[in-house]
């Protein structure tokens, strides 16, 4: 197990507001590595500085050794770095396949899109009975399906996905946990951070807990899942 | 019957001019869509095609086809440089102070025509030698057809490059979330300069039928034209493609059937009129869904 993407003594600030502070992490091929922690902790602050959508103060972010602090965000996606957002942010009024076929965007013509579309419909049966309708029709579990398939599209290494679980009824959440499951077991190294700590810990394979801005705990997903300050903090229990 | 075929002829007068509103509204409409912006200087853009295609005609003796691909480079550049200059610093900055910047661009370049061409109006050469045909009773000019025909293929080019394409499909991306279409690998600036170069573009073909039609070139010539088609844009549904079509058509109609049965003093207050009453009915226009800006 190599390492995949390593952050080191990441620093960022919106305006005033320090709002990560020197944090570290690393997520090693094959992994599911999540970050949990309470509303506005900096979890989403923490991948939007991974991906270049906001810009670090400090710090070094590295994907296989090659600094991606450098490089402009709309580049990242061709180093095999996949951002499945906060929130979705699916074309709304695009259809199902169009937002697919955005997802292959940078791979101009390089891959068989519509082979790649067929995939991701074999795994999402309920995108392909859909794929003509405007994403913004599909119910939130359908959104959150398309906006994986879209980021399975690029043909990344490493997924990072924020929130996935967001607004969606437990069953749903279930299903969801399960898809990103399964796509680690098919070789998919995941970044995932949740509120859900619950869910997130159940499948992670190592956590990090972010508590305003810091990095307050790290280890073994399992032995977190005992811990009694998580436990107290994070599992309501 | 006379009254029959004056009626026609109305309405065909009316969707010659309201092709040429039609194509300057789709690059009010494309540049809304993609940055939020009114660019209030296209207009002047299209004064701008008009010298450069002038220019090529009786400067340099070139035949109109090859004046009007000259005013279309000409003025695709213009938007994109007017956009890295003006708008671009300006990205974050309030929405007012983007629009004064585009208010400033449009005075700039009116006064430096001024300046450089000075306020008398240029005769434009009448260079299109299309046959007019006759439709029944009806003659259509040789110029209005073009107009039409050339409108209608610009359109129809539009809509296939923005639903077929790839960098169309980016370009519907980035006006809907330049977040997520960053995160695709879209470059947000290139799509930026790309709309600007496609909306200026079609500003100088409509400059080029303009002064085929009405043939006088002078500095201020782009603004009444501007902001009539920016009503049709915002008529048609700001930001939608097709609403600006639609919205062209819309007010050439309206202000060639007030002119010849009310009153051609009126036609402009027509015009605007119809901008008060879209503002207050439906101020999302025709096409325009009612969505709530997102906090």
């Amino acid at each position: 197990m190599g390492k995949m993407l390593e952050v080191q003594n990441l620093n960022v600030h919106y305006g005033s507001i320090h709002a990560i502070k020197d944090i570290s992490l690393e997520v090693n091929e094959g992994e599911i590595v999540s970050l949990i922690g309470a509303n506005g902790a900096g979890k989403t602050t923490t991948l939007h500085t991974i991906t270049g959508i906001k810009k670090a103060t400090s710090g070094s972010i590295k994907l296989y050794d090659q600094d991606l602090t450098a490089i402009e965000p709309h580049k990242i996606i061709t180093l095999g770095m996949a951002h499945v957002p906060e929130g979705r942010h699916i074309f709304a009024e695009m259809t199902v396949e169009e937002n697919l076929e955005m997802g292959a965007f940078w791979l101009k013509g390089k891959t068989n899109v519509s082979q790649e579309i067929e995939k991701v419909y074999e795994r999402f049966p309920r995108l392909k009975e859909r794929y003509r309708q405007p994403a913004g029709t599909l119910s939130g579990g359908e959104q959150q399906m398309l906006a994986i398939g879209r980021a399975i599209m690029s043909k990344p290494k490493i997924m990072l996905m924020d929130e996935p679980s967001m607004g969606l009824s437990p069953l749903l959440v279930r299903e969801i946990f399960n898809i990103i499951q399964e796509l680690n077991r098919s070789g998919m190294t995941i970044l995932l951070v949740e509120q859900n700590a619950k869910m997130a810990l159940s499948i992670a394979h190592r956590a990090y807990v972010l508590e305003t801005g810091e990095i307050v705990m790290k280890g073994k997903a399992e032995d977190m899942l005992q811990d009694d300050n998580v436990r107290k903090a994070y599992l309501g229990a | 019957m006379d009254q029959v075929i004056m009626f026609l002829k109305q309405v065909i007068n009316g969707v010659q001019v309201g092709s040429i509103y039609a194509l300057v509204a789709l690059g009010y409409t494309m540049v809304y869509g993609i940055v939020k912006l009114l660019n209030f200087a296209h207009g002047d853009f299209i004064m701008v095609g008009a010298y450069i295609s002038l220019f090529a005609m009786t400067g340099a003796g070139m035949p109109i086809w090859l004046a009007a691909i000259i005013a279309v480079a000409g003025c695709a550049l213009l938007g994109v440089l007017t956009e890295k200059i003006a708008y671009k610093p300006l990205r974050n900055s309030p929405k007012l102070s983007v629009l004064i910047t585009a208010i400033a661009v449009s005075l700039l370049l009116e006064n430096l025509f001024l300046l450089l061409f000075s306020s008398s109006p240029k005769p434009y050469p009448n260079a299109i030698n299309f046959p007019s045909i006759d439709v029944g009773p009806i003659q259509v000019s040789g110029v209005t057809l073009m107009t039409i025909l050339l409108s209608a293929v610009s359109m129809i080019a539009l809509q296939l490059f923005v639903k077929k394409t790839r960098m169309g499909r980016a370009m519907r991306a980035v006006s809907e979330d330049a977040q997520a279409a960053t995160l695709m690998g879209v470059s947000v600036n290139k799509t930026i300069s790309l709309t600007f170069a496609i909306g200026s573009g079609l500003s100088a073909i409509a400059a080029v039928m303009y002064c085929s039609a009405y043939p006088m070139v002078e500095p201020y010539m782009g603004s009444m034209l501007g902001l009539k088609a920016f009503i049709a844009a915002v008529l048609g549904g700001i930001g939608i493609i097709p609403g600006a079509m639609l919205g062209g058509f819309v007010i050439g109609l309206i202000e060639s059937l007030t002119k010849a049965y009310i009153s051609s003093q009126l036609a402009d207050a027509m015009v605007f009129g119809i901008l008060i009453v879209v503002l207050l009915v439906k101020p999302a226009g025709i096409f325009g869904k009612n969505v709530g800006e997102k906090v």
